[in-house]
């Protein structure tokens, strides 16, 4: 049940697109998702699509890990589908006593689960390719300019990757004290929703607990090697654009370029 | 023969970038009243495999009969298996979660449905049996010493009264006197009820005093099933494992290969005494 979450999940490999700085990939996923909502022309999905399996395939990812993420957003996406083709005014095309079926809806909905699906897709496939940390010093560089403002950057991403960092141990946690529990006689799986909601506090208070002690421990660890935040803070692989890079953002920009000309031409 | 193994194999991970093969064609039978030492490095998949013997984990490919029944078996209830196989896991005082030590002992009878008399009886008479001091019965389990919390969750599973007892590395952080007083522990239990024990660790000397019967794991595979003493005879091969004989049979072969003709599959210090002086009245 808990390993299918695969949000902030990495999937090694040596790929070209592994190798990409992870400002390149952020760009890319932040350039793809807006490159969705250009229009609802059908060759801006074609294209999109096209690209999009262009970049599973460089990236060594197997198709079916990447789909996985949908499972997640699947309720969503249903929901967003059926009311879409249910709500939607225009030429009815087919009808049973209040409930129509209208050409437009049909084609909005299929639009909202193909961008939906593109959307999920294109951000599981930069988590896949980048390790959290990487991740996490990629975004604490890209959105450097708002310390500025006086936001607290770095002390934001490095919350985040310990965040990231705690997903898998956790879960780990939560499996073992579940499977200890169960050794007990626990039952998680059967019985009403008041049952369900009892049967966690044997799995909670031990997992909130542990949660609270590896916090301190972390914590103390962190201080003993003087971490004082990210004044003055040096890296000790700090992030550098290879020349592999420069083409990635070049092959972004073209994309980016096609996508609008396309708008324009068509729409 | 209680517990039969056959052909067990475990996949973890299976269709993921991170595919480990655990068990590598398990085979092994466990007979009642059994006092059974499991050894093997970190990852060799001693914690695998107990938590196959009680259904928390399912077996990729192969069988296991409890009993004489297949637990795989679509009538088969693994809430009975659970209650008659008792699992201790490591650092078992993580679970710990009521507000008194005695509540938490009551969770796993409470849970086998009995009614709150004999919940509390069992619970009261698991306690006992590991040695938990009275007056602290009923203190929050997080006020404990490691020692107590760990007794007090060996004794939460005892309450279910087990027919088959499996501790992963019961002593585990703790020092030298807890766990030996653990570990007396146990074997008196073992001694007094006639139950099954499978003891996992990954020191020799820890279990080489106590069972009776010693598997060894690597990578999954069951290199060595036999008498403590047989096992520790292939010390050498054991090293290659990344484990380590007792000392003591270290001693002796060196004695050994020195020209004193000693006993080398001595396991107690008492019995390398015995077979030194023997050899040396000889001299």
């Amino acid at each position: 049940m808990l390993r299918d979450i695969t949000i902030g999940q990495y999937y090694p490999s040596n790929s070209a697109i592994h190798k990409l700085d992870p400002r390149v990939k952020l760009f890319w996923t932040l350039i793809y998702i807006i490159s969705l909502f250009l229009g609802q022309h059908i060759l801006i999905y074609a294209i999109a699509g096209l690209f999009l399996f262009a970049c599973i395939r460089m990236s060594k990812v197997p198709v079916k890990f990447i789909l996985r993420g949908l499972k997640a957003v699947f309720m969503l996406l249903l929901f967003s589908v059926i009311f879409n083709i249910f709500l939607t005014d225009g030429e009815v095309i087919f009808q049973v006593w209040k409930i129509k079926i209208t050409k437009e809806g049909i084609y909005i909905a299929t639009a909202m689960a193909v961008r939906l699906v593109f959307l999920i897709m294109g951000s599981s496939l930069m988590t896949l390719t980048t390790t959290p940390n990487d991740l996490t010093d990629g975004l604490e560089k890209s959105l450097g300019f708002l310390k500025v403002i006086r936001i607290p950057v770095h002390e934001i991403s490095m919350m985040m990757s310990i965040a990231l960092r705690f997903i898998p141990i956790l879960i780990d946690e939560t499996d073992k004290i579940m499977k200890a529990q169960q050794a007990r006689g626990a039952d998680f799986e059967t019985g009403g929703i008041v049952k369900k909601a009892k049967a966690m506090v044997p799995l909670l208070v031990p997992l909130f607990i542990s949660a609270i002690r590896r916090a301190y421990d972390l914590a103390t660890a962190m201080e003993a090697k003087c971490y004082r935040g990210g004044e003055g803070r040096t890296k000790m692989k700090p992030l550098k654009y290879r020349k592999a890079d420069a083409v990635a953002y070049a092959v972004i920009f073209a994309y980016l370029g096609v996508m609008i000309a396309v708008k324009i031409c068509f729409v | 023969m209680l517990i039969i193994l056959d052909k067990v194999n475990y996949v973890y991970s299976e269709g993921s970038g991170f595919e480990k093969k655990a068990l590598d064609d398990v085979s092994l039978t466990i007979d009642k009243g059994e006092f059974i030492g499991l050894i093997g490095h970190t990852g060799s998949g001693k914690s695998t495999l107990t938590q196959h013997l009680n259904g928390l984990l399912r077996a990729t490919s192969g069988s296991i009969y409890y009993d004489g029944q297949d637990i795989y078996d679509k009538g088969f209830v693994m809430k009975n298996l659970r209650s008659k196989v008792g699992l201790v896991f490591q650092y078992p005082e993580h679970q710990l979660f009521e507000s008194d030590v005695f509540t938490d002992v009551c969770f796993g009878p409470k849970n086998l449905g009995l009614d709150k008399k004999e919940v509390e009886l069992r619970a009261f008479q698991a306690l006992e049996m590991v040695g938990f001091p009275k007056e602290l019965f009923y203190n929050s389990p997080f006020e404990l010493s490691g020692g107590q919390k760990r007794r007090a969750a060996i004794a939460g599973v005892l309450a279910m009264k087990p027919e088959v007892l499996i501790l992963d590395e019961p002593t585990a952080g703790l020092d030298p006197k807890g766990r030996d007083e653990i570990l007396d522990q146990i074997k008196k239990l073992h001694d007094e009820t006639n139950i099954t024990v499978i003891l996992v660790s990954h020191s020799m000397e820890d279990v080489a005093k106590y069972v009776g019967r010693l598997i060894v794991l690597d990578h999954g595979k069951v290199m060595y099933d036999d008498t403590p003493k047989k096992v520790f005879r292939n010390y050498k091969e054991l090293e290659g494992m990344g484990l380590a004989a007792p000392q003591l049979t270290y001693i002796l072969n060196d004695l050994k290969e020195k020209g004193l003709d000693v006993y080398t599959d001595a396991i107690t210090m008492e019995e390398a005494a015995v077979t030194v002086k023997k050899a040396l009245g000889g001299y």
